[in-house]
C-alpha cells in the first residue's frame, strides 16, 4: 500500500513540470495566505517583545486605585509623601504621563507620540535610558528629549527643532535609546515644567518605583491598598506589560487570522481549481492504474500528498518573503492610549510551524475533493476518455 | 515444463480443457440522460482455459462493454460473469481490483504507458502490488520484456519508444504478474500491418507457449487468422461462432 501511494505521488509530481503556471498558482496563493498571517504574527510578536523587554521584575508602578493607565493615573503630592515613607522603596520617580502631537515621517499626519514629565531619578530607574545625540534637557526649561524609535517615525525632532505643544515651545536637545523597549518611542522633558504645561500642577499620573526587594511588592500592595490616606496599588512591570501586550497583540493576533482566513478561502478554491484539472489530466493513467489493481485509495492519497506538498512549498515560500522582507524590521502601532509605541517584526520558529499547518490543512482541503473525484470515475468511463 | 505440456495437449485433443469464464444470461445497460440503453442483452458465453478469442463486429455493438465486464472493470447489470469459478458480482470494490492486479492483464490499443516512467518501470507496476521486493521486481520484469522481445532500450521512455515497442512493453506489463487471462482491446489498432502482425503473432505466442488464455477485440481481418477462436457480436448479441 505504502510502495503503490509512493509511486503513484512520485509520478504525480513528475508531472508538475509540465503543469508549472497552474501549480504556481497555488504555490502563490498559499505562500500569499502564509506571508500576511505571518507578517501580522510576527508584528504582534515584535510588539509583545517590545513591551515585554521594558518590564524588570524589581520595578513597578504606583497607580490610582482601579485604574491600570498611567494616562489617567493620578498620584498627589500628598500621597507621594505618604508613599515616600514606606520603606522598601529604593527609587520613586513620580512622573506626568502625556501625549504629543506630532507629525508622522511617511505620511505627515499627526499622530500621538507619549510624552513623559520627569525628574532625575526617572533616570537612575531606568538605567537602560542612554543619551545617544546632544544632552540630557535641563530642569525648568522646555528643552526636549526625544527616544530613538520616535526620532525615526515622526518629522521635526532632529536636535534643534521646536515641537509646539499648547502654546509652549519645546526644544529637541538630546535623542536617547532605551535599550530596544517602548521608552525609545517616548519624549522625555522636566517634570515641574510638565506639570506647567500640562496644568498638572500638585501632583503627578504615576510613580514608577524600584523596589529594594521584587519579593516584598505584594506585601506593599497590600499595604498601599489598605492605608486610609491613599487610593493607590502597586502594579509590577512584568504584571501591567504582560497586560497591555496581551490585549494588543492579542488584537493583531486576531486580525491576523482573520484576513488569513478570507485570502485561504481564496487559495483553497484555487488549489481545488488546480488539483481537478490535474486530476482531469491524469484520468487516463489514473484508469489504467486502477484497471492494474491499484486501489482508489492509495490514488486519493497521492493526489492529496501532492496538493499538501505544493501548499508546503507556498508556506515556505511565504515564510521566506516575510523573513526577507520584514524580520526586524521596525514599524509603529497605535497602542490602546492613542499613543505610539515602536517595534519590531519578530518571526519565530512556532509562527513558521502555525505556517505550514495552515498551509497543509489548505492543501488537504483543496486535494481532497478532486482525489475523490479521480477515484470515484468509473474506470471503464475514463478509459474511453470521459 | 514439458509434462505440464503434455497434459495440456491431451486436454486439447480430448477437448477437456477447463472452463475459464462463464457469462450467463448477460445483459448490460447505460443510462444516458433519462433512457436507458441495452448494450448487451441475456447473452451467454463460455471460453475455456487456453482459448485465444477474437471478439469482432461493427463498432458500437458491445465489444467494449464485453470486454470490461470479463477484465472485472465493471459490473453487469444482471446475470453472472464467473471466472474461475468466482462470480465477479459477488467481489466488493476492493477484493475485486485484488482479483484483477492477479488474475487479469490489458492490453490497450493506446497502449495507456505512464510516460513518465521507463519501459522497465511500467512493466515493473502491477507488481508494487505483489510481496515481491525491488530486486525481484526488476528481474521479473527484465524477464517479462525478454519474452516480448524487447532487451535494449528498456530504460527509454514510451515517448522514445515506436507504436509497436510500446505496445510490447504493455504486453510484458500484463504479463508480468502472470496471470491467467489477457484482455486486449483493439491492440493493433494504432499500428501498421507489418507492426501489427508482429504483435499479434506474438500474442499467439503467449498463447500457445505460456498457455494464456486470450480474449482481443478487433477491426482487424487477419487477427483472425491467429485467433482460435472468432466471436461475431452485433447490437449486443453473439451472431456467430467459429472454433
Ligand atoms: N459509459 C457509457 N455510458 C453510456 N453509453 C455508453 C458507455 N460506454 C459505451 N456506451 C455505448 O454503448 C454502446 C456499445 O459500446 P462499446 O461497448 O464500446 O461497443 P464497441 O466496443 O463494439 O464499439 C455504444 O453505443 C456506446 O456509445
Amino acid at each position: 500500500m505504502f510502495q503503490q501511494m509512493t509511486t503513484v505521488t512520485i509520478m504525480n509530481l513528475a508531472h508538475l513540470g509540465s503543469r508549472v503556471g497552474t501549480c504556481l498558482v497555488v504555490v502563490v496563493g498559499i505562500g500569499g495566505v502564509v506571508a500576511v498571517l505571518l507578517g501580522l504574527l510576527a508584528m504582534s510578536n515584535g510588539f509583545r517583545t517590545a513591551l515585554m523587554e521594558t518590564a524588570k521584575p524589581d520595578r513597578g508602578l504606583i497607580l490610582r486605585n482601579g485604574s491600570n493607565q498611567e494616562m489617567v493615573g493620578w498620584v498627589s503630592n500628598e500621597e507621594f509623601g505618604v508613599i515616600s515613607a514606606y520603606a522598601g522603596f529604593a527609587i520613586l520617580s513620580p512622573e506626568i504621563y502625556v501625549t504629543i502631537n506630532v507629525p508622522k515621517l511617511a505620511s505627515g499626519l499627526a499622530a500621538d507620540v507619549v510624552g513623559r514629565g520627569v525628574s532625575d531619578s526617572a533616570f537612575d530607574l531606568r538605567k537602560e535610558v542612554v543619551i545617544v545625540e546632544g544632552r540630557k534637557f535641563r530642569p525648568g526649561t522646555g528643552e526636549i528629549i526625544v527616544g530613538s524609535g520616535a526620532v525615526g517615525q515622526y518629522r521635526g525632532l532632529a536636535l534643534g527643532d521646536v515641537v509646539m505643544v499648547r502654546n509652549a515651545a519645546l526644544v529637541v536637545v538630546g535623542h536617547f535609546t532605551a535599550g530596544g523597549t517602548s521608552v525609545e518611542s517616548e519624549i522625555w522633558m522636566d517634570l515641574a515644567v510638565s506639570q506647567d504645561i500640562f496644568r498638572r500642577t500638585g501632583g503627578s499620573s504615576v510613580v514608577r518605583v524600584k523596589l529594594l526587594d521584587a519579593t516584598t511588592a505584594d506585601a506593599i500592595d497590600a499595604q498601599l491598598r489598605s492605608d486610609p490616606r491613599l487610593t493607590a496599588t502597586l502594579v509590577m512591570e512584568e504584571v501591567f506589560f504582560a497586560g497591555m501586550a496581551q490585549a494588543r497583540a492579542g488584537l493583531i493576533e486576531t486580525f491576523a487570522y482573520l484576513i488569513a482566513s478570507i485570502m485561504a478561502l481564496g487559495s483553497v478554491v484555487a488549489a481545488l481549481n488546480t488539483m481537478y484539472t490535474a486530476v482531469g489530466k491524469r484520468s487516463l493513467e489514473i484508469a489504467t492504474l486502477r484497471a492494474l489493481g491499484f486501489r482508489p485509495m492509495c490514488i486519493v492519497m497521492s493526489v492529496v500528498i501532492e496538493a499538501m506538498l505544493l501548499a508546503l512549498a507556498g508556506a515556505l515560500l511565504g515564510a521566506g518573503i516575510v523573513y526577507v522582507a520584514f524580520d526586524g524590521l521596525t514599524a509603529a502601532t497605535l497602542n490602546g492610549s492613542g499613543s505610539q509605541t515602536v517595534f519590531a517584526f519578530k518571526l519565530s520558529f512556532e509562527m513558521l510551524v502555525t505556517g505550514c499547518v495552515w498551509a497543509l490543512l489548505l492543501g488537504l482541503v483543496g486535494g481532497s475533493l478532486p482525489a475523490l473525484r479521480a477515484a470515484r470515475l468509473p474506470i471503464t468511463q475514463a478509459l474511453r476518455g470521459g | 515444463m514439458s509434462q505440464l505440456d503434455d497434459q495440456v495437449s491431451i486436454r486439447d485433443t480430448l477437448n477437456l480443457k477447463k472452463v475459464l469464464i462463464e457469462c450467463q444470461n448477460l445483459t448490460h445497460t447505460y443510462k444516458r440522460g433519462g433512457e436507458t440503453l441495452t448494450v448487451l442483452s441475456d447473452l451467454n458465453l463460455t471460453i475455456r482455459q487456453g482459448d485465444f478469442v477474437a471478439l469482432m463486429g461493427p463498432s458500437g455493438s458491445g465489444k467494449t462493454t464485453l470486454l470490461n465486464l470479463l477484465g472485472g472493470l465493471d459490473r453487469v447489470s444482471s446475470g453472472v460473469v464467473r471466472i474461475q469459478g468466482v462470480a465477479l458480482d459477488q467481489l466488493s470494490e476492493s477484493t475485486l481490483a485484488d482479483w484483477r492486479a492477479q488474475t487479469v492483464g490489458f492490453i490497450f490499443q493506446f497502449y495507456n504507458l505512464l510516460p513518465m516512467l521507463s519501459a522497465l518501470g511500467n512493466v515493473e507496476l502491477p507488481l508494487l502490488l505483489t510481496k515481491l521486493n525491488s530486486k525481484e521486481r526488476r528481474h521479473r520484469a527484465q524477464t517479462a520484456l525478454t519474452i516480448v522481445g524487447l532487451t535494449d532500450r528498456t530504460k527509454h521512455k514510451p515517448s522514445e519508444l515506436s507504436g509497436g515497442q510500446q505496445q510490447r512493453v504493455a504486453i510484458a506489463r500484463a504479463l508480468v504478474a502472470d496471470p491467467e487471462l489477457l484482455v486486449c482491446d483493439e491492440p493493433t489498432g494504432d499500428l501498421d500491418r507489418d507492426t501489427a502482425d508482429e504483435i499479434l503473432a506474438l500474442l499467439k505466442m503467449l498463447n500457445q507457449q505460456y498457455g494464456k488464455t486470450i480474449v482481443m477485440v478487433t477491426h482487424d481481418p487477419k487477427a483472425a487468422e491467429y485467433a482460435s477462436t472468432l466471436l461475431h457480436m452485433d447490437k449486443g448479441v453473439l451472431l456467430s461462432l467459429r472454433t
